[in-house]
């Protein structure tokens, strides 16, 4: 019943942003925007500055992240129709799980676009030299930011100002996810990657997800249940 | 999983946001049939009521039982059916869409047959694939019906249910309320609509300041409310 309603949410949220595409659509062009604005300030005679690209890829990710997050419990405000998923007969957690995945593919698709947008503009195109870890870096990196970011929003819902408030509460608690992201990235980004540091933030970001994801799903039904 | 239950009880609920008492010592037990109105003025705390019949809310003290069972249980959930005066429907999605969504979550058997007959008890099969944007008030208050009901809830609340309807649909609404409660459910709804709920309630309480001020049943039972109403206000 879990997994059952977990899939449904996601389903109709990917349907739902389908249709629409107002969520990807801005998500994008916010995450495009600052990385070309970075680009102008970062990059003189075709040469970055060293490290940059690592810093300017999880910026892009964080801010863009908080925009896709801001919405995404619109639809449910919209219409009071977070009380029909309340009151579904599974686990309350399980309408957090759906949500969150929504937001991690949707977090997932601007990577996919920002990450060689990163590299071309940065001079980093060395990023690619270690895929799968770096995909892992992106991946934990998303999934700790969307964990929380996912929480607070639905904490949020109610909140008349909660367009202020979700930044203000997410970025003091997910600055190691952005810190470990970074550091991560970097490391891949050297002219010759640093593996093992990589693999040191990495295991550090898997150790974030963890504990959050647990408190989230512990959490999420009593403050959704007052 | 189902958590069948014959009747409802309120026990001594009592429901507080932050110094404000807005439930208080209320108790009642519905049974199977029953269509109890939630009567009182603005702010007498109805909706409150049933957010916590729902399980939307704890209450503060007291419990609510559901047969044997208590709303601690989430198999509870899937007996209960709510509409509220926001009708808790996507709009992006189609009136199909939006029915295959909630008979998933709610774990209905036969998700398409059941879709389907629903579409067909809303009168909205000529409209199932169109986005529910375009309908108007009174065709998202049959389809969200509809979707309160696809899975056979045993308990359906309602919060002001013929708030925004022209005269047929109120009528629609009232036939198919009172037809639900021959059926062998438990329909509480909060009203501010004397006139229409006399057609389809068999009991009402007054409820006044969080307590109930007044209850009553069977013949004559409208008149009471509108002395305790009158008194109250």
């Amino acid at each position: 019943m879990f997994a059952r309603t977990a899939w449904a949410v996601f389903r109709k949220d990917v349907l739902i942003e389908l249709r629409s595409r107002e969520t990807i659509v801005t998500t994008l062009f916010f995450a495009l925007s600052a990385v070309l604005v970075f680009a102008f300030a970062f990059v003189r005679d075709g040469r970055a500055v060293a490290d940059v690209a690592a810093a300017i890829l999880w910026i892009a990710i964080a801010f863009s992240g908080t925009l896709a997050l801001g919405r995404v419990f619109e639809r449910e405000r919209h219409d009071d129709a977070m009380r029909a998923l309340l009151m579904a007969p599974a686990p309350r957690a399980a309408v957090y799980v759906g949500k969150l995945a929504g937001i991690v593919v949707l977090l997932a698709a601007a990577e996919a676009l920002l990450v060689p947008l990163v590299a071309l503009l940065f001079d980093a195109e060395v990023l690619f030299g270690r895929p799968w870890l770096l995909t892992a870096v992106l991946a934990a990196g998303t999934i700790g930011f969307a964990a929380v970011g996912t929480l607070f929003a639905a904490m949020l819902v109610r909140a008349r100002s909660r367009d202020v408030l979700l930044p203000v509460l997410l970025y003091p608690i997910t600055i190691p996810v952005i810190i470990a992201g970074v550091r991560a990235t970097a490391a891949l980004a050297r002219p010759v990657p640093d593996e093992p540091v990589a693999v040191f933030w990495l295991m550090l970001l898997v150790c974030f997800d963890a504990v959050f994801l647990v408190l989230a799903l512990w959490t999420f039904e009593p403050l959704m249940a007052d | 999983m189902t958590a069948d239950f014959d009747s409802v009880s309120a026990v001594n609920v009592s429901r507080v946001f932050g110094r404000r008492r807005v439930l208080a010592e209320v108790s009642f037990t519905c049974r199977r049939g029953d269509v109890l109105g939630l009567l009182g003025p603005n702010g007498a705390g109805k909706s409150t009521l049933l957010a916590v019949l729902a399980t939307l809310l704890t209450p503060s003290s007291g419990q609510i039982r559901y047969g044997a069972r208590t709303a601690g249980d989430p198999a509870v959930r899937g007996r209960i059916g709510w509409l509220g005066h926001d009708l808790q429907l996507y709009p992006e999605l189609t009136g199909r869409e939006n029915l295959r969504f909630f008979a998933r979550l709610y774990g209905v058997p036969r998700v398409e047959q059941a879709v389907n007959s629903a579409l067909v008890r809303a009168r909205l099969e000529h409209a199932a694939d169109d986005p529910v944007a375009s309908y108007s008030r009174g065709m998202r208050q049959r389809l969200a019906l509809e979707r309160a009901l696809l899975h056979a809830p045993r308990l359906l609340l309602l919060d002001e249910p013929f708030t925004g309807l022209d005269g047929r649909s109120v009528r629609e609404l009232v036939d198919r309320l009172r037809a639900i409660g021959q059926d062998g459910a438990i329909v509480i709804m909060a009203t501010h609509d004397l006139d229409t709920a006399e057609a389809v309630l068999t009991r009402a309480l007054v409820l006044r300041a969080g307590r109930i001020a007044a209850e009553a049943a069977g013949g004559g039972w409208l008149d009471a409310c509108r002395d305790a109403l009158t008194h109250s206000s």
